[in-house]
């Protein structure tokens, strides 16, 4: 059974959802980076999703394009990704890990040879942020090649026929946009989405996650209470990393204390 | 699914996020749907006739050219009102937009050409105008932010990046996801996602259209080449696609070289090539190895994309349009010739287009008919010609 399945199962046992946590791989730096990711995992993160830094993303606002360009600018590559990530896979067999990329960093490297690396670096899951159902053929085919799931987005205005394809086609599990626009703590997550995570269950997709505008433990309940398998806070982690830049221990013990309150959020009554 | 073809060969698609790809094929609905309706290209016909001045003249220059065997023709869009042919489209798409019933316009621009050309369409046809540029193409460009404001447009700078027109076309996505409702994204070249790419060529095949029912009627004949500069490429594209499908006329689009395709500073990007996808399309575009999109330079704001339409990149992949590079320092020379020969003071970015055809109309051994696209006048680069060559005239 794969990480997410057997991640999945277990909550299910504890009457839990799932809270996975975003930040961006070598924000602000590498050393920093693998020291925020470690500190994500023992702190209760169920799953991790982390991003590759890259100059022009257009799905993410400010606070994860600030989180690429603090990266970018220490130079951090995707080898050096590649090789943190492959150090937490090692001290962390059962988590499970997704990346949440731009599709020309995946191109730059082959798109085969992308995924094998991934999967050397113990990678789950992979989703592209500017790859559409209809373009993910030959990235799909890859994923399935070295044994990575490739995920799905289900947004809001999702026509009948992408629900279909992402019943089809969907693994891991799948990423319920929770409004429109991009990235952002800004802007809040509109919920309840059942509505929308009926379909997907009728569809028989992989668990949904929503992720979009969550920062707070009770829009993280009222996810799981609207039917989400759990929920993913991206800039609402990233802003804690930005805060607290040039306080390093106090940046490890404010997202620990923030990733302890939203997980407690998960159980269901 | 899609009812246009949205790939040229492998170029092309749409690398865009999901959420947008309800958008995308709302517009290729609406641009199908439009162009079956007669009223639609009543409307359309007469706003380049009696608005934006079409058909555009074809001039013959006079005392350009020193071979003899030689006609050097221009396809004089700088006549067109707001001084290029970027007019044209936008007005396209700006009824697209009212016919999808939308309201608001979301554009962006490098130097502010296309956000001039928006900000008129806006006004004219009642649409609410909102235009993304970098930051410091708000400082450089001063009497185009003007004039867009003169016409109703806001417009907002964008500091994210590098503060130049490709963070510009990133802000504007990143609009458009949260308000595709309400808003019509005006791309402003034939780059983008499809159906983009398409639409913007339609809306300017009339130059090519044009260009040869007037060489016809000169000439008798078809010329031999067209030669057009590529940026994003729509002025080339809108010369191009009328021609395509007559293998005598050579296709030639310039790119800008800048200062040299063996810098860093240029934006050749079909010439120097290296493949990879930047907002929603696969084609050539400047980046690293890594993937990381690099900046263009170009003198000329209007070529300075780090990316080119793929029908373009198609194009040159089966070998049927060529395409070669030109300096600043080419483009300069083109720029002071052709005001000095013919007392036309073209663009920059046209300039490199006629350097091109100068080398080309030299090396000329057969009589040779060529026509350039003249996309643009040069009012809005005097400012910056001035500081170029300050008082050497």
């Amino acid at each position: 059974m794969d990480r997410y399945a057997t991640m999945f199962e277990g909550l299910n046992e504890k009457n839990q959802g799932a809270f996975v946590p975003f930040v961006m791989i070598g924000d602000p730096d590498i050393d920093q980076s693998e020291a925020i990711i470690r500190q994500l995992i023992e702190s209760g993160a169920d799953a991790l999703e982390l991003g590759i830094p890259y100059s022009d993303p257009i799905a993410d606002g400010p606070t994860i394009q600030a989180a690429s360009i603090r990266a970018l600018d220490n130079k951090v590559t995707v080898d050096e990704c590649f090789a943190l990530l492959k150090r937490v896979r090692n001290d962390f067999p059962e988590v499970p890990v997704g990346l949440l990329l731009y599709s020309n960093l995946v191109m730059a490297k082959g798109i085969s040879g992308f995924y094998e690396k991934a999967a050397d670096a113990g990678v789950d899951s992979i989703l592209i942020a500017d790859v559409p159902i209809r373009e993910a053929g030959p990235f799909n085919a890859a994923a399935e090649e070295y044994g990575i799931a490739q995920i799905l987005i289900a947004p809001p205005n999702a026509t009948e026929e992408t629900m279909e394809q992402i019943g089809e086609h969907s693994k891991g599990y799948t990423y319920l946009l929770g409004r429109a626009g991009v990235t952002g703590a800004e802007t809040a997550a509109n919920i309840p989405a059942s509505e929308l995570i009926e379909r997907l269950n009728a569809h028989r997709c992989a668990p949904p996650l929503l992720g979009f505008g969550i920062s707070t433990p009770a829009q993280v309940k009222d996810a799981i209470t609207a039917g989400a398998a759990g929920a993913i806070s991206g800039s609402a982690t990233v802003n804690i990393i930005a805060d607290n830049l040039d306080k390093p221990a106090s940046m490890l013990a404010a997202l620990g204390e923030f990733v302890g309150s939203m997980k407690a959020a998960t159980q269901k009554d | 699914m899609n009812q246009l073809e949205t790939k040229f060969g492998d170029f092309g698609g749409m690398y865009v996020p999901e959420l947008l790809i309800p958008a995308l094929d709302q517009l290729e609905k609406a641009f199908l749907d439009a162009k079956d309706d007669p009223s639609f290209n009543e409307e359309f016909l007469s706003l380049l006739k009696d608005y934006a001045g079409r058909p555009t003249s074809l001039t013959l220059t006079r005392n350009l050219v020193s071979n003899p065997k030689v006609k050097l023709y221009l396809k004089r869009e700088d006549l067109l009102h707001g001084g290029a042919h970027k007019t044209n489209q936008v007005l396209g798409q700006a009824l697209l937009t009212k016919r999808m019933g939308k309201t608001e316009v979301i554009a962006e621009t490098g130097a502010g050409q296309h956000g001039v050309a928006t900000a008129l369409a806006c006004a004219l046809l009642g649409l609410k105008a909102r235009i993304y540029m970098g930051a410091k193409d708000v400082e450089r460009q001063a009497p185009n932010v003007f004039r867009m404001k003169l016409m109703g447009a806001e417009v907002i700078p964008v500091n994210a990046g590098s503060g130049t027109l490709k963070d510009a076309v990133n802000e504007a996505m990143r609009d458009w996801s949260a308000n595709y409702d309400k808003a019509h994204y005006l791309l402003g070249t034939a780059a983008g996602p499809h159906p983009f790419p398409t639409i913007v060529r339609e809306y300017h095949r009339m130059i090519g259209e044009e260009t040869k029912a007037q060489i016809l009627e000169k000439e008798g004949r078809l010329p031999d080449a067209v030669v057009a500069c590529v940026g994003g490429g729509s002025n080339a594209i809108g010369m191009f696609a009328d021609f395509i499908d007559a293998p005598s006329v050579k296709l030639v689009g310039v790119e800008p070289a800048g200062k040299g395709v063996h810098t860093s500073e240029h934006g050749a990007t079909i010439v120097t090539g290296t493949k990879g996808i930047l907002h929603g399309a696969y084609t050539y575009i400047m980046q690293n190895h890594e993937g990381q999109i690099e900046e263009s330079y170009s003198v000329s704001a209007g070529l300075d994309y780090p990316a080119v339409g793929p029908q373009h990149a198609y194009l040159a992949d089966i070998g049927r349009a060529e395409y070669v590079a030109a300096t600043d320092e080419e483009a300069l020379n083109a720029f002071q010739l052709l005001a000095r020969k013919e007392g036309i003071i073209p663009a920059l970015e046209s300039s490199h287009a006629l350097a091109h055809a100068l080398n080309m109309a030299d090396e000329a051994e057969d009589e040779t008919i060529i026509v350039v696209n003249l996309s643009g006048r040069g009012d809005k680069d005097l400012a910056h010609v001035i500081n170029i060559l300050g008082d050497q005239l």
